[in-house]
C-alpha cells in the first residue's frame, strides 16, 4: 500500500468528523504515528462517536445488573436475549432514532423501525412485536402537530409492511422536547433457543457476504450526526437521514429466516449505525480476525461512489454475513429467491487487520484491535443532583374532584392514544391477546397457552427532579405493568436519552439514573439485557428532560391467567392493594402539572421492597383467578386509574371509604399501588388474605352505573369518554 | 377440502389465514409462492391473503395482479373454483379484473386499524352461508387503501344480482357514514363476482375467529366454506 495519503488531514477534516484534538493523538498513535487517509478518517470518526463508542457512558452502564440464571446473552450483542421455556428465547432491544426523526419525521422514524427489527432477526430471532416510546415538545409548539404526524405514519408505514404488529408504547408532550423528539422503538423477537446467531467472526478464509439492499449515498455520518447537539442549521443536516422500504426488510426477514434455518451461517450482524464500517468491524473484532473487502464488489445504487461513501453510508436493509466454507451457492439462491442483492465482498483474515481494495489498490489499513482498544472512554465531571423539597398536600391547592378528573382525562398526556394505535396494524400475526390501551401488552407465543407481556415506561418529570428516583421509578412501572397483567417480569432493555453529557448537571443525571435503575433492576430480579444510549439531545443549549425509557418484557405461563383492567360486572368490590399509611404524594404529579400549573418538588420515591411485596402478592392473587381486573396507578394515581377502568370497561363506579385530603387521596402518585376487583362475596376474605400477608389494602367502592360516584358527587362516563378520547384526534385535526 | 393460499413477496396475512383455515379444515393448507404456476388440480379454495405485495409501490395490487400465479388464479376462478380474497388480496383480485371497482385511498388519508362491525348482506355464496342477511359481525380492518369506488351502473348492478357480501354498519346494523371507516361507496365492505365464487372484502375474517384474540365472528367463513366444500 501506499501509505502516504492523497490528500493531507487537516483541523477542518478532523472537526468535521467530530473528533476531538485529543482523539486525533490518539488516531496517529493507533497507526504507529502515520496520518490516516480519508477512508480511514472515517473509520475512526464512526467507531469512536458517541453513538457507536458508549464513550461518555460505558464506565456507568457496566455497572448494570445484566445477569439472571433466564438470561442467555446479555448487552454487547445486537440484542439481548432470555430463556422462556419450552425451547424458546424471547430477544429484544429498544433503541432511539431521535436526531433523525426531528430532521426528516416520517423516514427518521421508520428506519428506526427497521433497524431494531433488524437488530433482533439477525440474531435469528423472527420479530412478533413492536413498541415505541415517543415524546414530542409542547402541543402548542408550532412544530410539534407535524412531527407527531410525520412519526406515527412512519412507524405505521414501516411496521405495517413488514407485518410485524405495534402493540403499544407511550405517547408524552413537553416542551424541553420542542428542539429535540425522541423516537425509540423496540423489537421483540422469538427464537429457538439452540438456533441463536451471533456476531464474532471465526474462520481465516471464510467468505464475507453482503445481501439486502444496495449501497447509496444516504445517511453518511448518520452517527456522528447522532452525536451532536442541534442548532439552528440542523435541518440542513436532512440529506443524511436514510430513507427506508420496508418492503425489502419484510423480503431480507424471510430470506434471513430461510437461510438461518439451514447450517450456512458462522455470523451476522445487520449494518445499521455506521453500516458496512461498524459491521465489518465489530464482527471481526469480536472474533478477533481480520477481514478484507473489495469495494468493488459492494452492490451499489449510483455511479462512481467512493469507499470512503461505501464504508459510511447508512443505506436501509442490509446485512453482513459470514458463511461457513462452501455455502456460498446455497446462500445466493435464497436470496436469488427473494430477489435481494447477494454478493461475497471479501474474506477473513488471521491478519487482526482491516484491509479495503478498491481497484486492486489498498485503500484502508487498520489494526482492529488497536483501535477498539483505543476506543475512547471518559470519566466525565459530574454533579450530583439537587434535591427538591417535599411538596405538602396541604400546600397544594385542593380543585373539587370532579374538574380536576375532566381535566386530566383530557390533558395531552393521559388523553387516549387510539388516535395514534389506529395508525399502527396491531392485529397481524393474530397472537396480540392484550392490544394498546392496556398496561402491558400481550403476545402470544404462537400455536401456544403462552404469551410475552411488554411495556415501555419513563416518567421524565420525576426524573429530572430526581435522577436516582426517577430511575427507579421508571423501571418499577414497567415491572407493575407486566404484574398487572399476570406476567412474570423477566428483563429490560433500556434506553437513555440525555442532553450533552460534557455538561456536568447532565452527566449528573446519567450517572444517577442509571444508579435508580441498577437499584430496581437488582431489588427486583429484573437486569438489563439491552439498550442504547442517545445523548446530545439538546438544541441551543437547551436539553431535554432526562428520559431513561425502559422496554420490560415478562411471560404469563398460562394465558387462562391473564386479567384486563377494564371492569367487568355491577356490583363487584374494588380494592385498592399496595397503599401505605403515607398517602398522597402531589410533588411532580399531573394533578400538580395540569391542574395546578405547577412543576416542582420531589418526585414519589420507589420503596422497592415494598414494590416487590405488593407486586408479587398481586401476580398470585391474580393466578389464583379471584381478580376480575387489575390495573397499576401511576399519572394521575388513583382517580384517572379508577377511570381508565371503568370507560374500559363502560361500566361506572360508586367510591367511598377516601382518605382526607381528597385531592392528595384522589391523585397522588405514590408508587407501589394496584387497585383490583373481585366479586363481592370474595371481598372480605381477599381483604383479611392480603392484610395478613402484609401487603395494605382496603376497600374503596364497588362497580356500577354509568358514573364515577364520590361524595354525593358524580360524573358521567360519557362525559368523560368524550374528553379522554377527544382531545388526540381535534388537536391532529386543527391547522397548525 | 384442500386450501391453498397464495404468497407473493410482501404478503403478510398469509400464515394468518392459513392458520384459520387449519383450525376448521383441520389439516394443512398449502402455500404457494407467486412463482409457481403448478397449482394443484384439485384445490377446491384459493385465497388471495392480505399485505403489501411488492410493497404496494405501484398502485395496491397492480403488480401482484400480474403475477404468473395471478393468471392461474384467474384460470381456476373462470372454471368455478372458490377464491377468497382478504385485504390487499381483495384489491390484486379488482386489479386483475376478478372482481369490479377500485380500492381508492381512505376518506381519511391514513391507514385504519381497529375493529367494525359489518351486516351481512348476502347469505348464498359458500362463504357466507353460515350467516343469516341481517347478522351483524364484529371484524377488523388495517388498511390505508380500502375505499370501495365503482361506477353507478356497476353499483346498481351490484345491488340488482345481490352480490354485495358485506356493508360497514354500526353496532346495530345501521348503515351510517359514521360507520364507514374508509369512505366505501354505500358502505361496500365485500363484494361477489357474477357466480358467487369469488369474495373480496378489505376486513379480516381471519383476526377473528379465536376466542383468545377476542372474537370468533370470522370463523363462520371458514366453516362454511368447509361445509360447502368439503
Amino acid at each position: 500500500m501506499n501509505h502516504a495519503p492523497a490528500k493531507r488531514i487537516t483541523p477542518e477534516d478532523i472537526k468535521t468528523h467530530g473528533l476531538s484534538d485529543d482523539e486525533y493523538k490518539k488516531v496517529l498513535e493507533v497507526l504507529g504515528g502515520r496520518e490516516p487517509n480519508m477512508v480511514e478518517l472515517g473509520i475512526f470518526s464512526v467507531m469512536w462517536s458517541e453513538h457507536c463508542s458508549y464513550k461518555s457512558s460505558k464506565k456507568w452502564l457496566k455497572t448494570l445488573p445484566t445477569k439472571a440464571s433466564w438470561v442467555i446473552c446479555g448487552p454487547g450483542e445486537n440484542a439481548g436475549v432470555i430463556d422462556i421455556g419450552e425451547g424458546l428465547a424471547a430477544i429484544f432491544k429498544m433503541e432511539s432514532h431521535n436526531h433523525p426523526s426531528f430532521i426528516e419525521p416520517y423516514q427518521g422514524a421508520a428506519t428506526g423501525v427497521g433497524g431494531i427489527l433488524r437488530d433482533v432477526f439477525t440474531m435469528g430471532a423472527r420479530p412478533i412485536a413492536n413498541m415505541n416510546a415517543l415524546r414530542f415538545g409542547d402541543p402548542k409548539h408550532p412544530k410539534t402537530k407535524h412531527l407527531v404526524a410525520g412519526v406515527v405514519s412512519g412507524i405505521g408505514g414501516y411496521g405495517n409492511c413488514v407485518g410485524v404488529p405495534t402493540v403499544g408504547g407511550e405517547v408524552n408532550f413537553h416542551p424541553s422536547y420542542n428542539g429535540n423528539i425522541l423516537v425509540n422503538a423496540m423489537t421483540v423477537g422469538l427464537a429457538q433457543k439452540d438456533k441463536i446467531f451471533y456476531s464474532a467472526a471465526a474462520g481465516a478464509g471464510n467468505p464475507v457476504v453482503y445481501v439486502g439492499s444496495k449501497t447509496g449515498r444516504d445517511g453518511i455520518h448518520g452517527a456522528t450526526m447522532a452525536s451532536t447537539e442541534f442548532d439552528a442549521n440542523s435541518e440542513d443536516k436532512r440529506p443524511t437521514v436514510q430513507v427506508g422500504d420496508p418492503f425489502t426488510e419484510k423480503l431480507l426477514i424471510e430470506a434471513c429466516m430461510e437461510l438461518m434455518a439451514t447450517d450456512a451461517i458462522q455470523s451476522i450482524q445487520d449494518m445499521g449505525a455506521a453500516g458496512l464500517t461498524s459491521s465489518s468491524f465489530e464482527m471481526a473484532s469480536k472474533g478477533g480476525m481480520g477481514v478484507e473487502l473489495n469495494m468493488n464488489a459492494v452492490p451499489q445504487r449510483e455511479e462512481g461512489m467512493t469507499p470512503y461513501e461505501m464504508m459510511l453510508s447508512e443505506s436501509q436493509e442490509r446485512m453482513l454475513i459470514i458463511l461457513k466454507p462452501g455455502k456460498e451457492e446455497l446462500a445466493r439462491k435464497i436470496f436469488e429467491k427473494w430477489e435481494l442483492d447477494f454478493a461475497v465482498i471479501g474474506h477473513l483474515t488471521d491478519t487482526g487487520r482491516m484491509v479495503l481494495k478498491f481497484h486492486g489498490e489498498t485503500v484502508c489499513d487498520l489494526p482492529i484491535d488497536p483501535l477498539a482498544q483505543a476506543s475512547p472512554e471518559y470519566d466525565r465531571p459530574w454533579l450530583a443532583s439537587t434535591k427538591q423539597p417535599v411538596v405538602a398536600a396541604k400546600d397544594v391547592k385542593n380543585v373539587p374532584w370532579r374538574d380536576a378528573l375532566k381535566t386530566l382525562m383530557g390533558c395531552p398526556d393521559v388523553a387516549s392514544r387510539r388516535w395514534v394505535w389506529e395508525q399502527y396494524d396491531h392485529m397481524v400475526m393474530m397472537d396480540t391477546v392484550q392490544r394498546p390501551g392496556g398496561d402491558a401488552a400481550v403476545v402470544r407465543i404462537h400455536g401456544s397457552n403462552r404469551a410475552l407481556a411488554i411495556s415501555t415506561d419513563c416518567t421524565p418529570r420525576y426524573v429530572k427532579a430526581n435522577p436516582f428516583e426517577g430511575g427507579k421509578q421508571a423501571v418499577a412501572e414497567t415491572w407493575r405493568n407486566i404484574t398487572a397483567v399476570g406476567a412474570r417480569p423477566l428483563a429490560i432493555t433500556d434506553n437513555l436519552n440525555f442532553g450533552n453529557p460534557q455538561k456536568p448537571e447532565i452527566m449528573g443525571q446519567i450517572v444517577e439514573a442509571i444508579q435508580g435503575i441498577g437499584d430496581a433492576c437488582v431489588a427486583l430480579d429484573y437486569p438489563v439485557i439491552s439498550g442504547n444510549v442517545s445523548l446530545y439531545n439538546e438544541t441551543d443549549g437547551k436539553p431535554i428532560l432526562p428520559t431513561p425509557a425502559i422496554g420490560g418484557v415478562g411471560l404469563l405461563d398460562n394465558l387462562d391467567q391473564m386479567t384486563t383492567l377494564a371492569f367487568k360486572a355491577e356490583g363487584e368490590a374494588i380494592l385498592l392493594l399496595g397503599q401505605k399509611d403515607d398517602a398522597g404524594w402531589l410533588g411532580q404529579s399531573l394533578y400538580l402539572r395540569e391542574v395546578c400549573f405547577e412543576e416542582k418538588g420531589a418526585p414519589p420515591p420507589v420503596d422497592l421492597a415494598h414494590e416487590r411485596k405488593v407486586g408479587d402478592y398481586v401476580r398470585g392473587l391474580i393466578h389464583s383467578g379471584k381478580i376480575t381486573a387489575c390495573h397499576d396507578l401511576s399519572d394521575g394515581g388513583l382517580m384517572v386509574a379508577l377511570t381508565e377502568m371503568a370507560l374500559a370497561g363502560n361500566l361506572g363506579c360508586r367510591l367511598e371509604n377516601i382518605a382526607a385530603p381528597l385531592h392528595a387521596a384522589l391523585f397522588g402518585e405514590d408508587q407501589g399501588r394496584y387497585i383490583v376487583t373481585v366479586k363481592a362475596a370474595d371481598a372480605v376474605a381477599t381483604l383479611e388474605a392480603t392484610k395478613a400477608a402484609g401487603v395494605p389494602a382496603k376497600q374503596i367502592g364497588a362497580v356500577g352505573g354509568s358514573a364515577i360516584f364520590l361524595g354525593g358527587e358524580s360524573v358521567e362516563l360519557e362525559a368523560l369518554r368524550k374528553l379522554h378520547e377527544g382531545w388526540f384526534p381535534a388537536y391532529m385535526a386543527t391547522a397548525t | 377440502m384442500r386450501a391453498a393460499v397464495i404468497v407473493f413477496p410482501g404478503s403478510n396475512c398469509d400464515r394468518d389465514i392459513a392458520v384459520a383455515l387449519e383450525q376448521s379444515i383441520g389439516k394443512p393448507t398449502t402455500m404457494i409462492w407467486h412463482q409457481d404456476t403448478d397449482i394443484p388440480s384439485d384445490l377446491d379454495l384459493i385465497v388471495v391473503p392480505g399485505g403489501f405485495s411488492y410493497g404496494d409501490y405501484l398502485r395496491c395490487g397492480a403488480m401482484a395482479a400480474h403475477s404468473p400465479v395471478m393468471r392461474e388464479v384467474k384460470r381456476r376462478a373462470e372454471k368455478g373454483m372458490r377464491v377468497l380474497a382478504v385485504c390487499n388480496g381483495f384489491q390484486i383480485v379488482t386489479e386483475a379484473g376478478l372482481l369490479p371497482g377500485v380500492l381508492m385511498r381512505n376518506r381519511g388519508l391514513k391507514y385504519v386499524c381497529k375493529d367494525v362491525h359489518l351486516r351481512v348482506e348476502d347469505s348464498q355464496s359458500a362463504f357466507t352461508a353460515k350467516y343469516k342477511v341481517g347478522d351483524v359481525l364484529r371484524i377488523p380492518i388495517g388498511h390505508a387503501e380500502g375505499n370501495y369506488f365503482a361506477d353507478e351502473a356497476t353499483l346498481k348492478q351490484l345491488e340488482d344480482e345481490g352480490r354485495v357480501a358485506f356493508r360497514y354498519c354500526t353496532t346495530k346494523g345501521e348503515i351510517t357514514d359514521d360507520a364507514n371507516p374508509n369512505g366505501s361507496q354505500r358502505n361496500i365492505a365485500g363484494v361477489l363476482n357474477k357466480a358467487r365464487t369469488v369474495l373480496g372484502m378489505m376486513p379480516h375474517p381471519e383476526r377473528l375467529a379465536d376466542k383468545k384474540l377476542g372474537g370468533t365472528d370470522g370463523r363462520a367463513m371458514f366453516e362454511a366454506l368447509v361445509e360447502t366444500l368439503a
